[in-house]
């Protein structure tokens, strides 16, 4: 377990005393612990089977239908209902809470696709057929792990970027800070169209994509960060002691210039995944056929008399971007210094135990 | 990861051992100037900051050498020239007989063990995401002086306990001790290599008189005790004069006034140390009302544009026509007392 300094418990205790941001932390937490276990949550395979004294588990391995006394040597359709009574009569089956995946076509609807939310499909169906609630909860997690990377991977280069840029200064300041200007003035939008004219674009082709333009929205904090830092009496003690520069910047300025980066990173995540629904929204996102959130929402506008397809896209997206910033607004509270020493933290250990006897406690102040 | 070379004997930087009383760092004709820059993309230089403009001093081994000016008169810009912290624009600083401007930055890795720096803002000068025995520490890894952990913290433990902090520290962070007590570890962190030259970049001048008292006696004790010597700059005449054996003047970028500090403090002949020194205070009101204050006219001028001759001269009370040609050169008028002016 990480061990908090005095500091850390102090913002833990501002980041827990936020009661909208650390409840929007466990619902997001929750949601998205549950959505990383899709495939047992809704599928169109149960995962467990028990047969005739032998233990399948079908999410893991595809059986043939001739395991279970069937007939084709394809995979079995546990859905089926010929399958479902053969298991049914030697043994039994355990299903998942939807027994439909992100791409099952249910084909036994009782009227035309989309249909309207029912005991069977919670959320109705799209167009398509497809359960709405498997293609959420498979959507949810394809939007956040994006999301997470794309923040992560930018974060790692812009504050790279930004470190050298402001430690060094001068002529290597100036020299990024133009190509940053130039690159940043990229259509970005253009570029992923003529991507998608060029290559089916998947998951890693729109993060690499992304990643190219998305690392500058921290160069800039991190920037300014070390190059007030540089002037510190501290790094300048630490140059006087030898120490390289690399050390210093990470060692010694990362550190004190994270707070700013710390803050951005929820909001970037938000970002990120409006990034992503929009562009499947748009149609030049993840291939089709994909879960996503932005389908639903496309799903929702060509079929305006099936209303449950863009009120589901509109509140999960709503829903999840509200505690995305909730959280974010948490975590900017926890770091910001002002809060820093107001109300009372948990655990202060009085100063105490100074030898040198009258150099009293300074009141605290002056502090990041 | 830096790591501590030998250097080669035959190399022109081999440090030669020096003894108590003889030259241990010599300044000569040092030279520090800012360009003031001009235009984005093709910059040029359309003046220059001389904030330091050709001081020439020596510092022997076992001293301590006070250097004091207002604000602004290159005192701090001196002491950062001789930690390498800037490239001096011209001039030699020879350490140990080795010239430390012409030592790149592989080079000049032991002399930073020999030569350390204590600054003056106690609160700036200590990062704060690091526990009081890292900031102590990391010098000895960085060097790898004591690489082995459990040595260190013994090392670290003993630094602070002669420095008058309890060992226990070590586990703080700099924002739960106190001014003074910061200063001490800043004191500590200096002491960490065993340097034998030590820069208090006004050290105690963020400081409450009586913890500034007891900062002063310590560095005194440590002088004593690891045989420094010390380059001790201030502002604050009083602290300068206790601690300093010989004390030098400076004003805009020049030394003006060199001698030992009781003479200096005396017999002070440069007009500006004079109006300097009537400026202090004395503590006690009956002798304070009957001084005679020695108020300069008018304000420093920019060292962006120094007056020409003597830079003292359009505040100096003894200036003539010939002040504003010629730069007085800094010369011996008493055994041992170097002034720059040719009035006195």
């Amino acid at each position: 377990m990480l061990e908090l300094g005095p500091l850390g418990r102090r913002r833990l205790h501002n980041f827990r005393a936020n009661r909208r941001g650390f409840w929007s932390l466990w619902i997001f937490l929750v949601l998205f612990g549950v959505s990383l276990f899709s495939e047992f949550v809704a599928n169109d395979k149960p995962f467990l089977v028990y047969y005739d004294g032998g233990v399948y588990m079908p999410i893991f391995k595809a059986y043939p239908e001739r395991a279970f006394g069937g007939e084709f040597e394809t995979e079995a359709d546990y859905r089926d209902p010929v399958v479902a009574k053969l298991i049914e009569e030697k043994g039994w089956m355990l299903w998942p809470l939807v027994r439909y995946n992100y791409r099952t076509v249910a084909w036994n609807l009782p009227e035309p696709a989309p249909s309207p939310p029912d005991a069977e499909h919670w959320l109705g169906t799209d167009d398509q057929a497809r359960d709405v609630v498997a293609r959420l909860i498979y959507g949810f997690r394809i939007s956040v792990l994006f999301g997470f990377t794309l923040t992560v991977i930018s974060a790692i280069i812009g504050v790279a970027a930004g470190a050298v840029q402001g430690y060094f200064g001068g002529w290597i300041d100036l020299l990024f800070q133009r190509f940053i200007e130039i690159w940043a003035g990229m259509p970005t939008l253009f570029l992923l169209i003529i991507l998608v004219n060029i290559v089916q674009p998947n998951f890693w082709w729109l993060l690499g994509l992304l990643l190219l333009f998305s690392w500058m929205g921290f160069v800039g904090v991190v920037r300014a960060e070390f190059l007030r830092a540089r002037n510190f009496d501290y790094v300048r003690a630490a140059r006087a002691l030898g120490v390289s520069s690399a050390r210093i910047m990470f060692r010694h300025v990362l550190p004190n210039a994270m707070v700013a980066t710390i803050t951005f990173m929820p909001f970037t995540l938000a970002g990120s995944v409006t990034v992503l629904t929009s562009l499947d929204f748009l149609g030049i996102g993840l291939p089709p056929g994909s879960a996503s959130l932005g389908e639903v929402l496309a799903q929702g506008k060509a079929n305006l008399q099936a209303p449950w397809l863009g009120f589901t896209g509109f509140f999960v997206i709503a829903i999840m971007l509200s505690l995305l910033i909730f959280i974010g607004e948490a975590v900017r509270d926890a770091f910001d210094p002002r809060k820093l020493f107001a109300g009372a933290p948990p655990g202060e250990d009085a100063a105490g135990g100074d030898r040198a006897g009258p150099l009293g406690a300074q009141p605290r102040g002056s502090e990041s | 990861m830096s790591s501590v070379q030998p250097l080669p004997a035959s190399e022109p930087s081999s440090f030669k051992k020096v003894q108590k009383g003889e030259t241990l760092i010599e300044i000569r004709n040092l030279k520090m100037y800012f360009p003031v820059l001009e235009g984005i993309v093709f910059q040029k230089a359309i003046a220059h900051v001389k904030a330091v403009d050709d001081v020439s001093f020596e510092i022997k081994k076992g001293e301590t050498l006070g250097l004091v000016g207002e604000s602004g008169c290159g005192k701090t810009t001196t002491g950062r020239c001789i930690l390498q912290l800037e490239h001096p624009t011209a001039g030699d600083i020879i350490f140990e007989g080795v010239n430390l401007n012409e030592l790149d930055q592989k080079g000049l890795i032991p002399v930073r063990q020999k030569i350390q720096v204590i600054f003056q803002d106690p609160y700036s000068s200590l990062n704060p995401r690091m526990k009081i025995g890292e900031i102590i520490g990391e010098p000895m890894k960085v060097h790898g002086i004591q690489p082995d952990p459990g040595k260190r913290r013994q090392r670290v433990a003993e630094l602070l306990s002669i420095c008058g902090l309890n060992p226990a520290f070590a586990e703080r962070y700099p924002h739960e001790m106190s001014g003074g007590q910061r200063q001490r570890v800043g004191i500590a962190r200096a002491l960490s290599l065993n340097p034998e030259f030590i820069i208090c970049d006004e050290a105690v001048s963020a400081l409450d008189v009586s913890i500034q008292a007891q900062v002063i006696n310590l560095l005194e004790d440590l002088r004593e005790e690891f045989d420094l010597t010390y380059l001790f700059i201030a502002h604050d005449l009083s602290v300068v004069h206790h601690l300093s054996n010989r004390v030098a003047v400076m004003y805009l970028g020049k030394m003006v006034e060199l001698a030992e500090s009781d003479e200096l403090f005396d017999n002070p002949m440069h007009p500006y140390t004079e109006a300097l020194l009537s400026a202090v205070p004395v503590p006690d009101p009956t002798t304070e009302k009957q001084r005679r204050h020695q108020v300069l006219q008018g304000e420093v001028p920019s060292p962006m544009n120094p007056p020409s001759g003597c830079v003292f001269h359009p505040r100096c009370p003894l200036a003539v026509d010939s002040c504003r040609q010629v730069v007085p050169p800094l010369e011996e008028k008493r055994p041992g007392h170097w002034v720059a002016c040719t009035q006195v």
